[in-house]
């Protein structure tokens, strides 16, 4: 018997705004415990929500830049559950009127082709704090309580966990780019838990479906997809039932683990906020979110193509985060040329990034400094070889390029007036060198210039001391 | 000082003639509370030293001769926030709760130069009308101390009552301010829906609760009311309306008005002398030169139903924070996590209290939800529908706040039923969000009896007026209870 296998994905986003979903605290990650907090984050007696429309505008920008239509008889509703970090006893969410529905993503996959995978919802909801344990007490952290959240509810689209990671990408590259999130899954501002299912191929209804949870990045994702995939396919094969339950991901052993056996379904006693009166968003207030979403990645791509006559692969690669993409473009802004400084970010820079296992933001390079060293290759100020050593210091320690250069004396030596004596000096040294190029042995050049080089301890211009030993030689 | 026969602009006469010191009135009014509230039990929380602070600096700043609400003693319910000071909600839970904020109410009341000498006994989170579901204390009617003040504000109620204070506060989800006040033959006006701010009071149903004045006359009733609401940033429920001055017309007269007498609210049930005490009212009303016509509200008879449905339903959710994590009574002895939960709420909470959670969550269940929460949200769509009619022709509504005068102490207790029966013609109002006003109106077996005007939503100003006339035309509010135990 052959499976079809569906996936459907709910993500949880935090989104950057300055104060929480429903109080005036600082929404900031990493600070000391219930720093951030004040007796609406309590759940004290007597305090009442207030909505940030500063949340809002990013739960709608976000909405808009995933393709969704806005809703604009908005109301909260209160989600009722007992929990230490959840200090109400219940979340206010949008359970019956979601801010955004019916959005969709085009994801590109490995064989070529692209997938449009469909949103069914996105709503606004607040973030619960976080419980700790150690030895015989447990800790409430109550800074992230209230953190905005916006939830995005895929539909059940995607049928291979290679489209389940691609929606993620393409989701975190989108949401990045609107600016509402830093859409970071280890500060758990992205947050995705995962329905599979499988059904005989041609059957219509879905099968019994496993929820993932906790899941730490967007290839343990799929690696925990491929094997509920193998797991379920298993268990029906040989004539078993899949078992409605919440599954963990051992990122030692690659395998998917029980945690909960669902019984039911939980009843939160969903009702309509009272504290908050109805939301209404009118067509000025979507038009204005609207002109306010920055640059989609696709738009970008676009422009990197034709402007600047990259590939596809180039705009792809650099489009992958918002800080690629701004970084590429401000160094082209200091008259780089694009295509080096694509190489560039696509090379040398990405393999220190991973090797350090640094952010881009967290080097030292700079978009100026970058844009000096390249344009000191390509006016030949400075060798690719020396290029290597300028570009080691200037992302390790931040260092001016054009003036490091100078400091060390790693200028490239391209004067013909300093250059023409060394060359007689080393062709008279090795006459038998010049017989050799006579009778056409290429060779001879290579071994003439790397004596040049050696005696110039490399700063000498390779083409440079090339043309001029070409025409000595034909002198004699 | 005598606040039966003084009023607010009596009092502040002499404030500002300096024969009197607010220094002196707030140790006066400490001194005879202490005497009173022997017999009366209002008080679960005295604010002595801090109050008498208060007053003292108060008189140093000097009194303002346009505030007449300057260096008055008042009373506060126990489920207003109160900084620093003890505030239970009447319940175990709470009983050794010092909040670390001041409600937006308490805010006015300072920035009013009022001094709170005390936080007043009610039903455990506000949860009856008799103020025996206090898990402290049972407070007694001035009127006779073998009968309940009515509830749940009646702490407050039976400390204006009873000449303790001229000014109390209280709340009202379902009547909890106009029944007491009824019951106590005070003035009690619950105002509408989003013209007080409610940040700081302890919710019960949070789109029914409101903050009101209880005083002993209609005039002053306006002068505090004008001085606690208006917009909060706090409470997004709020309305950004303008506060008028709720006095200034007040002595306009009824001439013209036209006032409705819902034949529901004199139906079965209602005490023959309350039907009498309310038919005479209306003959008043005209003789001053209203008219007074029969109009009807036919989806009053489900309010009551309805009613506890919204109400417990949003309580069960607004009290799941009384969990023994962070503040309040935490069991101990306990083994896990559960354990913390169902023993901290099992010993905090009465039997009330968790009768009403249980409908409150039982009504709100999956499966049950729409045969209960929802349709009670339909009959309330239809109850304001009923008001919207009738305020289409008419400038007021006026009927009685309770079907019966206070009853005796320990009588209604075991049958909530009987108990929710007597919220009939009080919780419409607060399913429709509009102001009512509870004021003196007749006495039967020497009991008071209270009417209700109930007027257009943001138009306190109406009320006010017609209660003002009518206190006027009438000597019940200058009667004075007895503080004896006749029955």
């Amino acid at each position: 018997m052959n499976f079809e296998t569906t996936i459907g994905l709910e993500v949880h986003v935090e989104l950057k705004t300055k104060s929480k979903m429903f109080s005036p605290s600082a929404n900031e990650f990493g600070d000391t415990p219930n720093m951030n907090t004040n007796v609406i984050d309590w759940g004290y007696p007597g305090v009442l929500p207030k909505v940030n429309k500063g949340a809002v505008d990013f739960g709608m920008r976000a909405a808009l830049a995933l393709n969704a239509t806005i809703a604009q008889d908005n109301h909260f509703d209160r989600k009722n559950y007992f929990y230490p970090d959840n200090p109400k006893a219940y979340q206010v969410t949008q359970f019956e009127q979601p801010i955004g529905h019916d959005g969709w993503v085009e994801v590109h996959l490995s064989n070529g082709t692209t997938k449009k995978i469909g949103i069914e919802e996105l709503h606004l909801e607040e973030d619960a704090g976080k419980n700790t344990h150690t030895g015989q007490y447990s800790y409430v952290d109550l800074n992230r309580q209230g953190t905005p959240l916006i939830e995005i509810v895929s539909k059940p689209d995607m049928t291979t966990p290679e489209e389940a990671y691609e929606y993620m990408e393409t989701l975190r590259q989108v949401i990045q780019f609107t600016g509402v999130s830093d859409v970071k899954m280890e500060e758990g501002s992205l947050r995705v838990d995962a329905n599979i299912s499988l059904r005989p191929i041609g059957q219509k209804e879905y099968g019994v479906k496993t929820e993932l949870k906790n899941i730490n990045s967007f290839t343990y994702l799929r690696k925990g997809l491929e094997y509920e995939e193998k797991r379920q396919a298993q268990i029906l094969l040989s004539g078993g039932q899949i078992r409605q339950e919440t599954r963990g991901f051992n990122e030692n052993t690659g395998e998917t683990v029980l945690q909960r056996i669902k019984e039911g379904s939980d009843d939160y006693r969903y009702f309509p906020e009272p504290d908050i009166p109805p939301l209404q968003i009118s067509d000025k207030w979507i038009d204005e979110v609207r002109a306010s979403i920055p640059e989609m990645p696709h738009e970008r791509r676009k422009r990197y193509i034709n402007d600047f006559g990259l590939t596809e692969n180039d705009a792809q690669v650099l489009t992958s985060t918002l800080e690629m993409a701004n970084f590429f473009e401000d160094t082209v802004k200091q008259d780089a040329d694009a295509k080096l400084v694509s190489n560039w970010l696509q090379g040398e820079v990405s393999a220190y990034m991973n090797a350090q296992k640094l952010d881009l933001q967290e080097t030292k390079l700079t978009p100026e400094n970058l844009a000096t060293m390249i344009n000191l290759i390509t006016d030949g100020t400075i060798s690719s070889r020396i290029a290597k050593k300028v570009f080691k210091e200037t992302i390790t320690n931040g260092t001016e390029p054009k003036q490091w250069v100078e400091d060390k004396g790693m200028v490239q030596l391209s004067d013909p007036a300093k250059l023409l004596p060394m060359i007689t000096e080393v062709l008279d040294n090795n006459s038998q060198s010049i017989d050799d190029f006579k009778n056409g042995k290429d060779r001879a050049i290579g071994f003439l210039v790397g004596q040049i080089m050696k005696q110039t301890h490399g700063q000498a211009n390779p083409k440079v001391v090339n043309q001029l030993l070409i025409s000595e030689l034909k002198k004699h | 000082m005598n606040y039966f026969t003084n009023d607010l602009t009596k009092i502040h006469a002499q404030l500002v003639n300096k024969e009197l010191t607010s220094y002196d009135l707030t140790k006066q009014t400490i001194t005879a509370l202490k005497e009173t509230d022997k017999k009366v039990d209002a008080f679960l929380t005295l604010n002595e030293e801090k109050a008498l602070e208060m007053a003292k600096a108060i008189d140093e700043k000097g009194i303002d001769p346009a505030n007449l609400l300057a260096g008055i003693p008042v009373a506060v319910k126990d489920n207003i926030m109160t900084k620093d000071l003890r505030t239970t909600a009447a319940s175990k839970i709470l009983e050794n709760f010092v909040p670390v904020y001041d409600a937006t109410v308490m805010e006015h009341i300072y920035a009013h130069d009022m001094v709170p000498i005390g936080k007043t006994n009610m039903d455990e989170f506000a949860m009856g009308g008799s103020t025996e579901n206090s898990a402290f204390k049972t407070t007694k009617n001035p009127w006779n101390l073998t009968k309940v003040p009515g509830g749940s504000s009646g702490g407050s109620a039976a400390a204006v009552s009873a000449g303790i204070v001229p000014i109390a506060f209280g709340s009202d989800t379902g009547g909890s301010i106009r029944q007491p006040a009824s019951f106590t033959g005070i003035v009690g006006m619950k105002p509408t829906y989003g013209r007080v701010s409610r940040w700081g009071l302890i919710a019960f149903g949070s789109s029914l609760d409101e903050i009101g004045p209880m005083t002993r006359s209609v005039k002053d009733n306006a002068t505090v009311l004008a001085a606690i609401a208006g917009f909060d940033e706090h409470d997004g429920t709020t309305v950004n309306k303008k506060v008028p001055d709720f006095t200034a017309n007040i002595a306009k007269g009824v001439k013209g008005l036209k006032i409705g007498l819902p034949k529901e609210y004199l139906g079965e049930g209602v005490q023959p002398e309350v039907k009498a005490a309310i038919l005479a009212a209306a003959d008043k009303f005209r003789e001053l030169g209203a008219t007074v016509e029969e109009v009807s509200l036919p989806h009053s008879k489900y309010g009551v139903a309805a009613y506890y449905i919204i109400s417990s339903s949003e309580a069960s959710s607004n009290l799941q924070r009384f969990d023994g994590i962070r503040y309040g009574v935490r069991a101990t002895d306990v083994k896990n996590l559960n354990d913390v939960y169902v023993r901290s709420r099992t010993e905090g909470f009465g039997p009330e209290v968790k009768r009403r959670i249980m409908l409150g969550m039982y009504s709100l269940s999956a499966g049950y939800y729409d045969a209960y929460f929802k349709k009670a949200a339909q009959v309330r769509t239809l109850m304001k529908q009923d008001f919207a009619n009738v305020f289409a022709d008419y400038d007021l509504i006026m009927g009685p706040v309770a079907p019966t005068t206070a009853y005796g102490i320990g009588e209604d207790v075991s049958d909530p039923l009987t108990m929710y029966a007597g919220d009939v013609l009080s919780v419409p109002v607060n399913m429709a969000g509009l102001p009512g006003l509870s004021l003196p109106a007749g006495f039967a077996a020497g009991l008071p009896i209270g009417m209700q005007l109930i007027g257009k939503a943001f138009d306190e100003q109406t009320i006010y007026q017609a209660g003002y006339a009518f206190e006027q035309a009438t000597d019940f509010h200058k009667e004075t209870p007895t503080l004896g135990g006749n029955n």
